[in-house]
Order: structure tokens, then C-alpha cells, then sequence
């Protein structure tokens, strides 16, 4: 019989209405994975309720990193069935697929019965009645580890783990209704035997978000102000008290516009400086972010997207910021745009985007997404930028400071506030290689190639990409959509079909010679991205870095792309 | 340190010293080129090292200020100066940071700063030259013209709309130091410009400073112009019957008080590499 430790992944969805637990069950699970030695990815989907809403967690775990969800969940845990109908469409189930539900709860609603999937109704609330305070999320909990084979020391330490802040009396009744249903669960097991491959000590649990913030803290970021806005704000949360202990400081700011000027005056003071936002917020900053390239001036912006246009799905993800990330400046103004691939990658991508931005004295913007930003993984310990590109700095005074110099690179000294003899006024006007307002053509071609030039003559060393496997077959993709597609080529490759995957990190500037060259013997290349029109792929067309026959599979949010579907896709298209 | 020092070993700057060569674009007769000189004359003054001083500006005739002051300067976009200046503050609470500009980036594209720069209290000087008019767009009705006023082809009828009263919002949103001065009084308008910059918090010094070009009557202000009689208070109901009862022409300091001024600490005690462990199962 296969367990937990055997099986290539088990994908378990836990979903209930507010107040039932649900996420809280699947935080304890993933960090129960974790203490069994596995690794694991928790995705979660919410209402739109402020609080009390109707919520699902999405824990997908085994034996090899989780880079991704799958095409479908093994077992669905219904805490209730209140609201579950809005959720059908993010929970694929099938035959194989098993339902768990209480014995004394509503019946399972049709439109999960109809998958096919066997339901077992299991005396949880019985369970949990018997326990002083328990609660039937954690029954189900108990039933759930035993099914699977998670032993029942790490769904222990895993229920310690996370809500052991909130008092020894909510732990105990919590760890007394987990042991009572994991041994009434034992009688019946789908799976046995211990997972247990290592005990998992060395990784890591930690969300895009957080993942995120401790990159740009790496990367030297020690002034952050923006407004908040789902899903960023755990970002600036998780940043806010840690910031102060390293001797930085967080501006609650009263709107975008002034969160993006705020950290331009920091920037400006020597400060590496950074916001976070998702797209409304980001369509308010773009003025200000021309600003920021205008004067030089580095800044950072997180933009964690969500479902668009306008408010569209605050609390689910997409990634449909990539065009206003590249074309939302008006006027011509070169700047960073870079993608996390994964959780993990957060923070390397995060570390790295801030050096370039303090060592080019640029505008990065950097594109997380919902799906990273509040997903939460088991992962090895996240890698890092092995260098520090600092800022140039101008410390002496000299008799005839230039902030613009045309350098040979275009990367001009800059002085600070308070350095004598260098003084200059920082401008959103065109101007003369001293920073006095100018407009005359031969200051704004000489200004505009300086700041064209010192982003695309830089290099960035090997981390535009991460390219995995070769072939013929080539997938393309950029963000979070990496883990399906690295999966997806997995699949392929298993298939019998030689199979490469490139994810982008760097998309602007586009390191196109890099890229055709990685390209090179592709015959077929599909582009994938979660947007609906193909953005990533117009991109790459317009740079000319992508052979004809290359096709595209975009389609929007809030659906996750599943490794399947780009299986499929390829095969249609080839 | 190295500015300080600096400092010492020179002479004493003389007002002329913070100017730079560049020509202002203002027109002839503007009140902004009496601003400039009494800034000039406030920072001689004080003596503040140019190096510590940094000019921050939106856009607009007055906004072009930080060119002309030999100092550092930032002149960023529209109604953002504040914010501009905020984020310096913060990040960089050793310079003297002074904001200016005029009264539409201020009260119109930047009146959401305006607000939330007097309740935050950041130990800024910002200073607004009110001229009642839009001048670099050649003259559109701002916030502060008058509601009958058919000079503009964008408003030939009027605004029809009440002016925005500068320090009674000031008041009501929580700024601790408002003043007002006139470019036709440079001494007073010098004096108002230390006792704000030294004053420690958010001062906002309200600065009538006729437009020749587009408001050719603003000329009559000089004999409209008067001392404040009642002021200054440092109780906001006294500041807020004053300033209500005010016909808009009352120079001097109008408010003053001692508020907690908003500054983060900026003192490190752990590295970035420490929060590792949070994550380490």
C-alpha cells in the first residue's frame, strides 16, 4: 500500500465557512508535512467577506519540493458544505478522489457528488463533543493524518507549531481531539506506515509574502511607505516591526501617490527604499515611478498582482500586471521589470531586484502575484544572491559636480544630502548633465540613451532565467506560473518528450541574445502565462526573441494553470 | 560630522551665498522672487550648512524655488512635494527639510498630502505662495480664486465654487505651526521663515505672493496687508475663532503648539540574516 512518503504528492482541500477553521486546519497540516520530513505548498482562496467568510486551503504535499497544485485533490475535507458551491470550480475531484465529511453534517452538495468521488462521513463532531472545547476542524484533522499516514507526532508538532500562541487551553483541546479521531482513524486507513524521509529540520515554512519582505531586508531595503492593499499588506506587515530592528522605519502613507514619492525622497536621502502594492495601486504610482527614472532616483516596487482590471478579484490571483509593468510609463523610461518564480524565490528575486536597482540607480518594479504572496511552502532553504551591487556614491566635493555625467556605462556618481560641495536639484524635468532643467535635444538624447544604456549594456550574470531540461518541445513562461509549467515539463519529459522550461526572472530589459540562444532548436514553443491576452507572449514577439511558430496558452485568473492543462496544450499544438 | 566641521571652518554664509546662478523663470514683478530672497536670508541666518538643507517641490511658477537655492533639491511632480519631503525626513532626520510651492500643487492635486502632513507632524517647513491662480498653465481659477472671478477661458462664468481657506484646514488638521506673510514683506516674511523652520514639527507658512502677469490687482494687497492683531495663540480655539474672523490679509504667526512630532528612531539592533529562523522548521 503507498503512504504519504511513497506516493509522488497527496493533494488535500479543506474548505468551511467562517469560523469553521479551515485554514487553520491546513496551516497545521502543512506544518505537520514539514515535521514528517515532506515538502509541501498551502494555497489558500477566500470570499470577499472581510472576516467570517467561507474560505478553502489547498495543501499539496510529498516526497520532492511541491512547486505547484496539481490537476485535481485526492481527498476534500468539508469542515460544512455552507457556501462551498462558490469553490467547485477551484476544487476538481474525480473517482479517485475521496470526500470527508461528518456523519452528522448536511449531505454532501450535488455539485461535489457528481464527481464521482466516494464519500466517507466520519463521526466527527461525535469526536469533538467529547473533548472539552474540541472543535470539529480538528477532528477532521486527526481522521485526515491517519488516512494519509502522517504520523501523529508531527501533525503534533505541527498543531504546536501554529497555534500554539494562542494558549495552552485551545492547544490541548486541540491536540486531544486530533489524537482522539487519528486513532479512531487508524481502524480504517486509506494509506499506513510512518512518512517520515527525514525530519525535515533545515527547511523552511514561509510565505511569498514574507519570502518577499526578507529579500528586500537582504537586498538592504531600510525604508519602506505605502498604503494597504490586498494581497500586499502581509508583506508590509511581516516588514513593518522588522524593519525597525534593523534600523529602518515603515510609512503608512495616505495614498499610493504619496507611497511611491515618499520613498523617492528616501531614495533620494541615501535610503534604499521600497513600496508594495498590487495593480490599483500600481496604476496611482506610475507617474511617480517616471519620476523616479527621470531623476535617477532607485526605487523598488512590489506588486503583488491580483485579478484585474480595477478592483476585479482582490483576494485571488492573476497575472495581468505584466503590460502596465513594462508600458504604463508615459514618455520613453527604461526601468527593471523582474517576476518571482516561486515562494522561495521570492526572496532571492526580491534581494536581487533591490542591488540593481541601488547599483543601476533605477526603477525596479517586481511582480509577485496572490498565489505566491499568500500561499505559503515547505521548501529548502531559499537561495540568495551571492553578490552586493551597491549604489555609487559620490563622497567628496567636487569643483564641478555633474549628477548626470555621461559615464561610459551611464552610471553617474550620485551625492547624498548632506555631502558638501556636490549639491545638485533632482528633477522630473529633462536636463543637462549638472541637473539643471534643459530642453534641448541634444541634453535629452544624450539624458535618454545614459539611462537607456546603463540598464541594457549591465550584466546580469546567469539569473535573468531559470531554464530547466532540454528538447525540442520548449515552454516558456514567466512568475508564478513557473512550478505548473516546470511540472508540466516534467510530465512531458516522462512522456518520452524531450522537454526544456525557461522561466523568466528578468523581463526588462529582455535579455534577448540570452534568450535565443536558449531557444535555439526549439520547434515547438508554447508561451504560458496566467493573463487573458497573452501578454508575456506580445512581449517577446515585439522583441523579436521568439521563432513564428511559437504559440501561446493564456488564459485569466483566478484559476490556478495546472500542470495538465500545459500538457494538453503542448500536445495541441504539436 | 564631516558637514558640521565643514561648517565651522567657514565664514559665515551671507544670504547671497544660497543662491545659485540660475535664472528663475518667474516673470518681472512676481512675488516668488521675494520668497526666494527671504528663504535665502532665513537659512544665512540660521546658518545652516547648505549641504544640510534640502528644497522640495511639486510643480508649478513657485515649485521651480530648489534651482535657485544653492542646497539640495528635489523637484519632483505635481501636488507630490510633501510626500517627497516626507520620505526625506524620515529616512534622513538630520537635514533641514524645507517644502514650497504653489497653492494649486498644494491645496489641489496635493491637498490629500496637505492634509495628512499637518496631522502627521514631521518636523518640516513648507511653504506655499499663494497667488490665487494657476500661472505656469497661464491662468486657470486654483483652489484659492475667488468664486466670481471670469478672467479664465476654462471658467469664464466663475467657479462658482467657496475658496479653500488654507489655515483654517491647516488648523483643523492638526498642524502645529501656521503662519501667514506676504512677498511684499520681505523682513517680515524672513522672520516667519526661522521661527518655522526652527519651530520642531510641520509649519506651514501661507505666503500671499501677487501674480503680475495673471491677477494684475493682487497689486492692491500691499495696502490690504495687515499685522495680525490677536495672534499667536498656541490654543486651537482661540487659532480657530482668529483664523475664521480673519479676512484673509492677517500677517504673522497665527498658531503655534508643542505636538508630537512624527520621526521613526532609525537604530539598528539585528541583522536581516537574524529573521532566518523564523522560518527554520
Amino acid at each position: 500500500m503507498d503512504t504519504a512518503a511513497t506516493r509522488p504528492n497527496t493533494a488535500i482541500a479543506i474548505t468551511g465557512s467562517g469560523g469553521s477553521g479551515a485554514v487553520t486546519t491546513g496551516l497545521i497540516l502543512l506544518a505537520a508535512v514539514a515535521r514528517a520530513g515532506l515538502y509541501g505548498l498551502l494555497t489558500r482562496s477566500a470570499g470577499p467577506q472581510i472576516r467570517g467568510g467561507e474560505s478553502a486551503a489547498m495543501v499539496r504535499f510529498g516526497g520532492r519540493p511541491v512547486e505547484c497544485m496539481g490537476d485535481r485533490f485526492d481527498i476534500l475535507v468539508g469542515l460544512d458544505w455552507n457556501n462551498v458551491e462558490r469553490f467547485v470550480d477551484e476544487l476538481p475531484l474525480d473517482s479517485g478522489s475521496l470526500i470527508l465529511c461528518d456523519d452528522q453534517g448536511a449531505p454532501v452538495p450535488e455539485v461535489l457528488a457528481r464527481s464521482g468521488a466516494e464519500v466517507r462521513r466520519l463521526s466527527l463532531k461525535e469526536i469533538a463533543d467529547q473533548t472539552a472545547d474540541g472543535r470539529l476542524n480538528m477532528a477532521a484533522l486527526g481522521s485526515l493524518g491517519a488516512l494519509v499516514g502522517l504520523p501523529l507526532d508531527a501533525l503534533e508538532a505541527g498543531a504546536r507549531a501554529t497555534i500554539g500562541k494562542k494558549g495552552g487551553a485551545v492547544l490541548e483541546s486541540s491536540l486531544a481531539c486530533i489524537r482522539a479521531a487519528y486513532q479512531a482513524g487508524l481502524e480504517d486507513p486509506v494509506s499506513q506506515g510512518s512518512a517520515a524521509l527525514s525530519d525535515g529540520k533545515g527547511r523552511w515554512n514561509i510565505s511569498g509574502n514574507e519570502a518577499a519582505g526578507l529579500g528586500a531586508l537582504r537586498g538592504g531595503i531600510r525604508f519602506v511607505a505605502a498604503y494597504p492593499i490586498t494581497p500586499a499588506s502581509e508583506m508590509l506587515e511581516w516588514l513593518a516591526p522588522r524593519l525597525k530592528l534593523v534600523g529602518g522605519s515603515l510609512l503608512q502613507a495616505e495614498d499610493e501617490l504619496a507611497s511611491v514619492n515618499m520613498i523617492i525622497g528616501s531614495s533620494f536621502g541615501g535610503v534604499p527604499s521600497l513600496t508594495a502594492t498590487s495593480g490599483p495601486g500600481l496604476s496611482l504610482m506610475m507617474e511617480g515611478l517616471g519620476l523616479a527614472v527621470a531623476s535617477e532616483t532607485p526605487v523598488v516596487v512590489a506588486n503583488v498582482q491580483r485579478g484585474g482590471p480595477s478592483t476585479g478579484i482582490p483576494t485571488k490571483s492573476e497575472q495581468s500586471d505584466l503590460n502596465i509593468a513594462l508600458y504604463g510609463f508615459h514618455g520613453d523610461a527604461p526601468h527593471l521589470v523582474l517576476a518571482a518564480l516561486s515562494i522561495a524565490d521570492c526572496v532571492f528575486t526580491f534581494q536581487w531586484a533591490v542591488n540593481l536597482a541601488e547599483h543601476l540607480q533605477a526603477t525596479a518594479i517586481v511582480l509577485s502575484d496572490q498565489s505566491l504572496g499568500q500561499s505559503r511552502g515547505i521548501v529548502d532553504p531559499p537561495a540568495l544572491f551571492p553578490g552586493e551591487l551597491g549604489r555609487l556614491i559620490q563622497t567628496d566635493p567636487a569643483e564641478d559636480y555633474r549628477r548626470y555625467a555621461l559615464t561610459e556605462n551611464g552610471i553617474s556618481p550620485m551625492s547624498l544630502p548632506g555631502t558638501p560641495g556636490a549639491m545638485y536639484t533632482a528633477d522630473g524635468l529633462e536636463h543637462s548633465p549638472k541637473g539643471t532643467p534643459s530642453s534641448q535635444a541634444r541634453d535629452h538624447e544624450a539624458q535618454m540613451t545614459k539611462r537607456l544604456r546603463k540598464l541594457t549594456d549591465f550584466d546580469y550574470g546567469p539569473y535573468w532565467s531559470e531554464v530547466r531540461g532540454n528538447g525540442p518541445t520548449c515552454l516558456l513562461t514567466w512568475g508564478s506560473a513557473a512550478g505548473a509549467v516546470f511540472e508540466a515539463a516534467e510530465r512531458l519529459r516522462a512522456g518520452g518528450r524531450p522537454t526544456r522550461a525557461i522561466a523568466l526572472r528578468l523581463i526588462a530589459p529582455l535579455r534577448r541574445a540570452e534568450l535565443v540562444e536558449v531557444l535555439a532548436g526549439a520547434e515547438t514553443v508554447l508561451v504560458v502565462e496566467q493573463n487573458q491576452s497573452g501578454q508575456l507572449f506580445h512581449y517577446l514577439h515585439g522583441e523579436q526573441a521568439l521563432p513564428q511558430s511559437a504559440r501561446s496558452l493564456a488564459r485569466p485568473g483566478p484559476l490556478p494553470l495546472r500542470p495538465g492543462e500545459i500538457v494538453q496544450a503542448v500536445c495541441e499544438v504539436s | 560630522m564631516a558637514a558640521v566641521l565643514e561648517a565651522v571652518a567657514s565664514p559665515a554664509l551671507r544670504a547671497k551665498d544660497y543662491k545659485t546662478e540660475v535664472s528663475p523663470v518667474w516673470c518681472p514683478g512676481c512675488g516668488d522672487f521675494a520668497v526666494l530672497s527671504a528663504v535665502t536670508k532665513a537659512l544665512a541666518y540660521l546658518k545652516l550648512p547648505k549641504e544640510d538643507v534640502a528644497v522640495i517641490s511639486g510643480i508649478g511658477c513657485s515649485s521651480r524655488l530648489p534651482a535657485y537655492i544653492d542646497a539640495y533639491g528635489f523637484h519632483g511632480v505635481h501636488g507630490r512635494a510633501l510626500a517627497v519631503a516626507s520620505g526625506l525626513k524620515a529616512a534622513r532626520p538630520d537635514l533641514t527639510v524645507l517644502v514650497a510651492g504653489g497653492d494649486g500643487d498644494g491645496f489641489s492635486i496635493g491637498g490629500n498630502h496637505f492634509l495628512h502632513a499637518c496631522r502627521r507632524n514631521m518636523d518640516l517647513t513648507y511653504i506655499v505662495m499663494d497667488n490665487e491662480v494657476y500661472g505656469m498653465t497661464k491662468g486657470q481659477a486654483s483652489p484659492t480664486t475667488q468664486p466670481n472671478w471670469e478672467r479664465s477661458k476654462l471658467t469664464p462664468q466663475g467657479t462658482g465654487i467657496r475658496r479653500f481657506q488654507p489655515p483654517a484646514i491647516a488648523l483643523a488638521a492638526g498642524a502645529s505651526f501656521i503662519a501667514r506673510g506676504f512677498s511684499g514683506d520681505p523682513s517680515g516674511l524672513t522672520k516667519l521663515l526661522v521661527d518655522a523652520i526652527q519651530h520642531p514639527g510641520f509649519a506651514f507658512v501661507h505666503v500671499l505672493s501677487p501674480c503680475q502677469t495673471f491677477r494684475p490687482e493682487q497689486k492692491e494687497w500691499k495696502h490690504l496687508v495687515h499685522e495680525c492683531q490677536l495672534g499667536p495663540t498656541d490654543n486651537p480655539a482661540q487659532a480657530a475663532q482668529l483664523i475664521q474672523s480673519d479676512d484673509g490679509m492677517a500677517l504673522g504667526i497665527l498658531y503655534a503648539q508643542r505636538l508630537k512630532v512624527w520621526q521613526p528612531a532609525n537604530h539598528a539592533t539585528v541583522t536581516p540574516a537574524s529573521f532566518d529562523q523564523e522560518f527554520q522548521i
